[in-house]
């Protein structure tokens, strides 16, 4: 849920850790080195930016943000953003959410926890949605369940293909039950999409959790993962308090995922483009002609 | 309709005599038959089902079943399914769809299971998959919350046509006691989260996610199973005749729209 339990601990330079807020405003040019969160190698923070944020020593694949991931993803000036300007309402007002939303899109200049549009992928048209963790932990409340289910319409609409690069801590709590009805939204929605015959990838990132697993992210024809990431739906401290011992490392990663038959393939984050270029070849969709 | 808070409603359907579907099958239905199992993996006694009739309609039954007492809750993990209780109930809603019989849900879970095996086996999946079928079934659906809904454990069998709740019924995004822990890192303000989390059938109703109430006897459903069971028979049988007259088409986009249309937010255009 809503723990960051695999927050990316970056090591500043003095040394200290960032704590609590602060982890989200330490993205600053200050930070010169990176420590994996998964096997504590420290490299230079240039050298991991140029492996596209991937661990060298244990290719945990680190979170991006969804303009990095955008911008690595999608073919140069393709991308056309859908409903850049929705904020959500605080419907159960709940002390606190507004402002807490405000410095969050301070620091972000994100609106919500989720940037969706259209664009092309090495030459193929789709419509793509990618979530960011560092909005709330990407929990779904109304505008990320309102924005993923316009992006899955238009999709249906205009016979496009469907990316979502999926990463959240489930439900957004402070939302109550409106959140958790944007499940069956966001689900309906690719049930249509999936009705009209069209293809819908999901890309788990880290960490995928929760509401989402339990929702639209498990819904792809396709479910691909980028390596070590977390994939699962109840959160880890849950399960340890209800089974009162302490689970494996690898429980709930992308490859106990793929094990267990619930993640079609591992993609690393330098195939991606070519993987999701070659699987909209295959099924003859998005193609732009000139 | 009484005036109680979150919390007084919450001491109500965790009152031990509180009537479970075990209760209120025999009192609604005539020749229920219980299939087993979601014919993948085995059979889930945290969510039963079946074919009946109710006032003379077939219909299929799905329900979470609270235990009336510790071996009960034992048998049934408390209400908790699995993955293959979800898949037990998707099989029997297909079913239903295929013989063109309305689904009656009867939701009362805590939420679902949260456990090693429950992950192994794909509970996000599950919970994801039948939000999505659901949504697409050619048969009326009608849920409704008996004491506790809690979480996609609770949605999962909520995706429907016209969503009902017991008049002290609650429906959350998580348990109070899930969203203390998580939002304050202190299960122990249950109560104080059950009272800002707008969890009541009344809430609901004004959120536009309940469409109707269904009356408790005075002091809660305990104190009259017969009484409820009449208050629930009426709502049903008014509620399935009106559902079935409408055109598939027509019910069906009514069941997305219902969906659709919640969610709280603004735009600008600058």
């Amino acid at each position: 849920m809503l723990e960051d339990w695999f927050s990316v601990v970056k090591t500043r330079f003095n040394g200290a850790e960032a704590k609590g807020e602060e982890k989200a405003k330490s993205n600053v040019p200050s930070d010169l080195l990176y420590k994996c969160p998964r096997c504590g190698n420290v490299v230079f923070m240039e050298e991991f930016e140029n492996c596209k944020k991937v661990c060298s020593s244990c290719n945990y694949h680190s979170r991006l943000t969804a303009w990095e991931r955008i911008s690595i993803t999608v073919d140069k000036n393709s991308f056309c953003e859908f409903d850049k300007d929705m904020l959500s309402k605080n419907p159960i007002d709940f002390p606190a959410y507004d402002e807490k939303q405000k410095a969050l899109r301070d620091d972000t200049g994100l609106k919500d926890a989720v940037v969706t549009g259209v664009a092309t992928i090495r030459g193929y048209k789709t419509v793509i949605g990618v979530m960011d963790s560092r909005y709330m932990m990407a929990s779904m409340g109304s505008v990320v369940g309102e924005k993923i289910t316009r992006a899955i319409e238009y999709a249906t609409e205009n016979k496009l293909p469907v990316v979502i690069f999926t990463a959240s801590g489930g439900a957004r709590m402070q939302e109550g039950i409106v959140s958790l009805m944007q499940m069956a939204k966001t689900s309906g929605a690719v049930a249509r999409h999936n009705e009209a015959g069209l293809l819908y990838i999901t890309v788990m990132t880290d960490p995928t959790t929760g509401g989402v697993t339990a929702s639209f992210a498990s819904l792809g024809d396709i479910i691909i993962a980028e390596p070590k990431v977390l994939i699962g739906f109840a959160g880890r401290r849950v399960i340890e308090g209800t089974i009162k011992q302490r689970l494996p490392d690898d429980f709930q990663s992308s490859e106990f995922m793929l094990q267990a038959g619930f993640v079609d393939m591992i993609v690393e984050r330098n195939r991606m483009r070519r993987a999701l270029s070659h699987l909209f070849k295959l099924h003859n969709t998005g193609r732009v002609t000139k | 309709m009484s005036k109680l808070t979150a919390c007084e409603r919450l001491d109500i359907i965790r009152h031990k005599n509180r009537p479970t579907v075990n209760d209120y099958i025999p009192l609604l239905f005539t020749d229920f038959f219980e299939m087993h199992g979601d014919r993948l993996f085995g059979d889930d006694a945290a969510i039963i089902g079946g074919v009946a009739s109710f006032q003379g309609i077939p219909v299929t039954v799905i329900a979470q079943v609270k235990g009336r007492n510790l071996d009960e809750n034992k048998k049934t993990n408390f209400s908790m399914p699995h993955p293959e209780g979800y898949r037990k109930a998707l099989r029997l809603a297909k079913q239903a769809e295929k013989f063109h019989r309305p689904i009656i849900c009867l939701i009362d879970t805590p939420g679902a299971f949260c456990g090693v095996d429950a992950e192994k086996r794909g509970q996000g999946e599950a919970i994801a998959k039948n939000l999505m079928e659901f949504m697409m079934l050619k048969t009326p659906i009608i849920s409704i919350v008996l004491g506790e809904g809690g979480s996609g454990g609770a949605l999962a069998l909520g995706v429907c046509d016209e969503l009902a709740m017991l008049e002290n019924a609650l429906y959350s995004v998580i348990s109070p006691r899930g969203f203390a822990s998580i939002l304050w890192k202190d299960a122990a303000r249950e109560r104080e989260a059950c009272q800002i989390m707008k969890i009541t059938a009344q809430d609901l109703l004004e959120l536009g996610v309940c469409e109707t109430i269904i009356d408790e006897p005075d002091g809660g459903a305990h104190n009259s199973l017969n009484q409820m069971a009449e208050n629930l028979c009426d709502y049903l049988l008014e509620a399935v005749e009106r559902k079935l007259k409408k055109p598939i088409d027509v019910l069906l986009n009514e069941r997305y729209t219902k969906f659709r249309k919640i969610g709280e937010f603004e735009e600008f255009n600058d």
